[in-house]
């Protein structure tokens, strides 16, 4: 059997994907299933599975309320298709400021000199040492009414006798969004620096010599070769924003509630884990079509250099 | 044309700073006049500033002093997306998101040429450089002689008035790297434009070039067609770099007014009747130099015809010639013989055989000592 493992390469490689395959088959595809299988189940009145075959989670999902105004059995309801909506928004939200404030980072790097290019990406990934749920925590520090931003702009406008009074940030939209573009601009900027880096500098001097100015360098070269960084970044960055909850609990509060809020409710609080895997389903459909469309049209990234 | 000459280098010096904090000057007072219409070579080993210099006329380097001439027209700090030179890049540099036809139609679509006409040009050029039908590849669909010619078509659609070719044949093999020479130098007869050509390869520069500049440690050494620089090197570094010589260290014993006398210290014999350049008096030490195809191996001693005999220490046969080495009075000199008769019908020479060798006069160049 050892000789057969020799010699054959396919059979080898079977065998080094064998560890990994099984770890995901015991902690991913069975779990999977058991999700599936519970979101057409039904919440027992103590928390239970009732283990049946109903749409319910997924009808409840989608609008349908038996809790109406007076006078109706049922009604249209979109409360938690509010809340996918504006996951989904948030998501694209983030992704795209983070494509901004990435790009030129990124972009510098990458042109800065060999030897202070290490230095650089240290310091994007310095962050990362620290605990992020910390870091959401220090950015509520900055944010709150008496926190360091509203100080700041305070001083300021005493300094200018101009009367301030310092304004809620925590618990919008806009520091849910602050929150999650600085927790995922790191993996955004190494991605784009990576194929930013390997552009030979002699295409940008052929571009130059052909009467192509920076602008137009940057537009017809600089940007095609790097979108393999930016397809990459973009998985990145928007799979995990859609599921994320700590952001949100954190700096959103009670106002701006995610789809991974919602499911962790579901499991915790509210107790009926029927309608949580229903949603985390619901979740992960709408993460592969997005994906999905994505990917048919930019490619994983490595497509663009073959034909 | 406004000018005489398509590119002039004046005075140029190019400094850079190592990461050690050094000033080194990469290019070293140079001055070229390239006229209209030629093909000019710049040959030197790696980091003699032929590259720096052809970058300087790119414009993708500024002059630390001195001033690059285009037809005329100082450059100064004009970008190279306003100089009328076009270059391919010894790595080709073709974009690899883009088809060979979007590659070669880049240069176009920036000056807003119009589609119909791109279309054209394109086509045109494609078919010059012997790639019609390929013009949907991208280019890592291409062999390295074809990616090479798309950068070639790449930079003639533009009909630049100078071309600036830098080691374009470099990477290719050495046959396939014949025959692009070949086509090279019809191609640049039959579009009649300048071209600048930096090679390290003294046998592309001399096949191919109208002049050659020989450079080393950023200065030229000497310009000249290439007879010139092959038969008249005017120091030792040229005679030595290009092709191969003998070299041996003497004194002008007397001198007339157009042959001397050179006394060869090492072998201690006299030269006699040899031709010498201007500006040697007697007694001046001197370098003789003899390429070794031109000394002849002859059967017998004459006096006073500048033969000498000495024993032969190795024979090396490459087919063509047979290069002998020759002891002389403890001297190496190195022999090349054309293989004029099948060496099956004609013995080699044999280690320890007594030869005679002849140094014509004519064959012998006489420069004073660096």
């Amino acid at each position: 059997m050892f000789q057969r493992l020799r010699e054959s390469k396919s059979a080898r490689g079977t065998l080094l994907a064998l560890p990994t395959t099984a770890w995901l088959f015991v902690l991913l595809i069975i779990p999977l299933i058991l999700t599936l299988i519970v979101s057409f189940g039904q919440r027992s009145p103590d928390g239970n599975v009732i283990y049946t075959f109903t749409l319910n989670n997924y009808i409840r999902l989608f609008g349908y309320s038996t809790d109406c105004p007076v006078g109706q059995a049922s009604c249209f309801e979109p409360l938690y298709l509010n809340i996918l909506w504006r996951s989904l928004s948030l998501a694209f939200n983030t992704t795209w400021v983070v494509v901004i404030m990435a790009y030129p980072l990124a972009y510098f790097i990458a042109r800065a000199h060999p030897k202070k290019r290490s230095l650089y990406l240290f310091m994007v990934l310095i962050p990362l040492w620290t605990n992020f749920v910390i870091r959401v925590y220090a950015w509520m520090m900055l944010l709150r009414k008496e926190g360091a931003i509203n100080a700041i702009i305070g001083w300021l406008m005493h300094l200018l006798n101009i009367p301030f009074v310092p304004f809620e940030m925590l618990y919008t939209p806009g520091a849910v969004l602050v929150g999650m573009v600085y927790e995922f601009l790191p993996f955004m900027i190494l991605p784009i620096y990576t194929s930013l880096e390997k552009i030979d500098n002699s295409l940008y001097e052929a571009a130059a010599d052909l009467g192509a100015n920076s602008l137009k360098t940057f537009l017809r070269v600089t940007l095609p070769l790097s979108m393999p960084g930016m397809v990459a970044g973009t998985i990145l960055v928007f799979i995990p924003v859609m599921g994320t909850f700590i952001v949100s609990d954190i700096l959103g509060g009670r106002q701006v509630i995610l789809v991974g809020n919602l499911i962790q409710r579901q499991f915790l609080d509210a107790r009926d884990p029927t309608f949580g895997s229903a949603v985390s389903l619901i979740l992960m459909v709408m993460t592969l079509i997005v994906t999905y469309f994505y990917t048919r049209k930019f490619g994983f990234g490595e497509e663009i250099v073959s034909a | 044309m406004t000018s005489e000459f398509a590119v002039e280098m004046r005075d140029v010096v190019k400094k850079f700073i190592t990461p050690e904090g050094h000033e080194i000057s990469a290019v070293d007072h140079v001055t070229m006049q390239i006229k209209n219409g030629e093909f000019f070579s710049m040959l030197g080993s790696s980091g003699c500033g032929k590259t720096t210099s052809l970058r300087m006329v790119a414009g993708f380097e500024w002059t630390t002093e001195g001033e690059v001439f285009i037809e005329g027209k100082p450059m100064g700090h004009i970008p190279p997306f306003q100089r009328k030179v076009n270059t391919v890049f010894q790595s080709y540099a073709l974009f690899q998101h883009l088809t060979v036809f979007q590659n070669v139609a880049f240069g176009l679509e920036m000056e807003h040429v119009e589609k119909e006409e791109i279309k054209q040009r394109v086509g045109r050029a494609l078919e010059m450089v012997q790639l019609t039908g390929m013009d949907r590849r991208k280019p890592k669909q291409l062999s390295g002689g074809q990616q090479q010619r798309v950068a070639l078509a790449r930079a003639l659609v533009k009909t630049p008035e100078v071309l600036l070719l830098d080691e374009p044949l470099g990477a290719l093999d050495l046959k396939l790297r014949k025959e692009m020479q070949l086509e090279l130098k019809a191609l640049q007869q039959q579009l009649g434009i300048t071209f600048i050509y930096v090679t390290h390869d003294q046998e592309e520069a001399l096949a191919m070039s109208d002049r050659i500049a020989v450079m080393s440690h950023g200065r030229v050494q000497q310009i000249g067609s290439p007879v010139e620089v092959y038969e008249r090197p005017v120091n030792k570094f040229v005679a030595d770099f290009i092709g191969e010589s003998n070299f041996l260290e003497g004194r002008i014993n007397s001198i007339s007014e157009s042959e001397a006398k050179v006394f060869i210290h090492s072998l201690n014999v006299e030269l006699i009747g040899i031709p010498i350049s201007e500006g040697l008096v007697n007694g001046d030490e001197v370098t003789v130099c003899i390429r070794p195809e031109k000394i002849r191996i002859v059967e017998e001693d004459i006096p006073n015809q500048n033969i000498f005999c000495g024993k032969v220490a190795n024979t090396v046969y490459i087919g063509a010639d047979t290069h002998v080495f020759v002891n002389l009075y403890g001297i190496k000199l190195k022999v090349w013989e054309q293989n004029f008769i099948s060496r099956l019908h004609s013995k080699l020479y044999a280690v320890g055989q007594d030869v005679c060798l002849a140094l014509a006069p004519e064959n012998t160049l006489v420069l004073k000592k660096d």
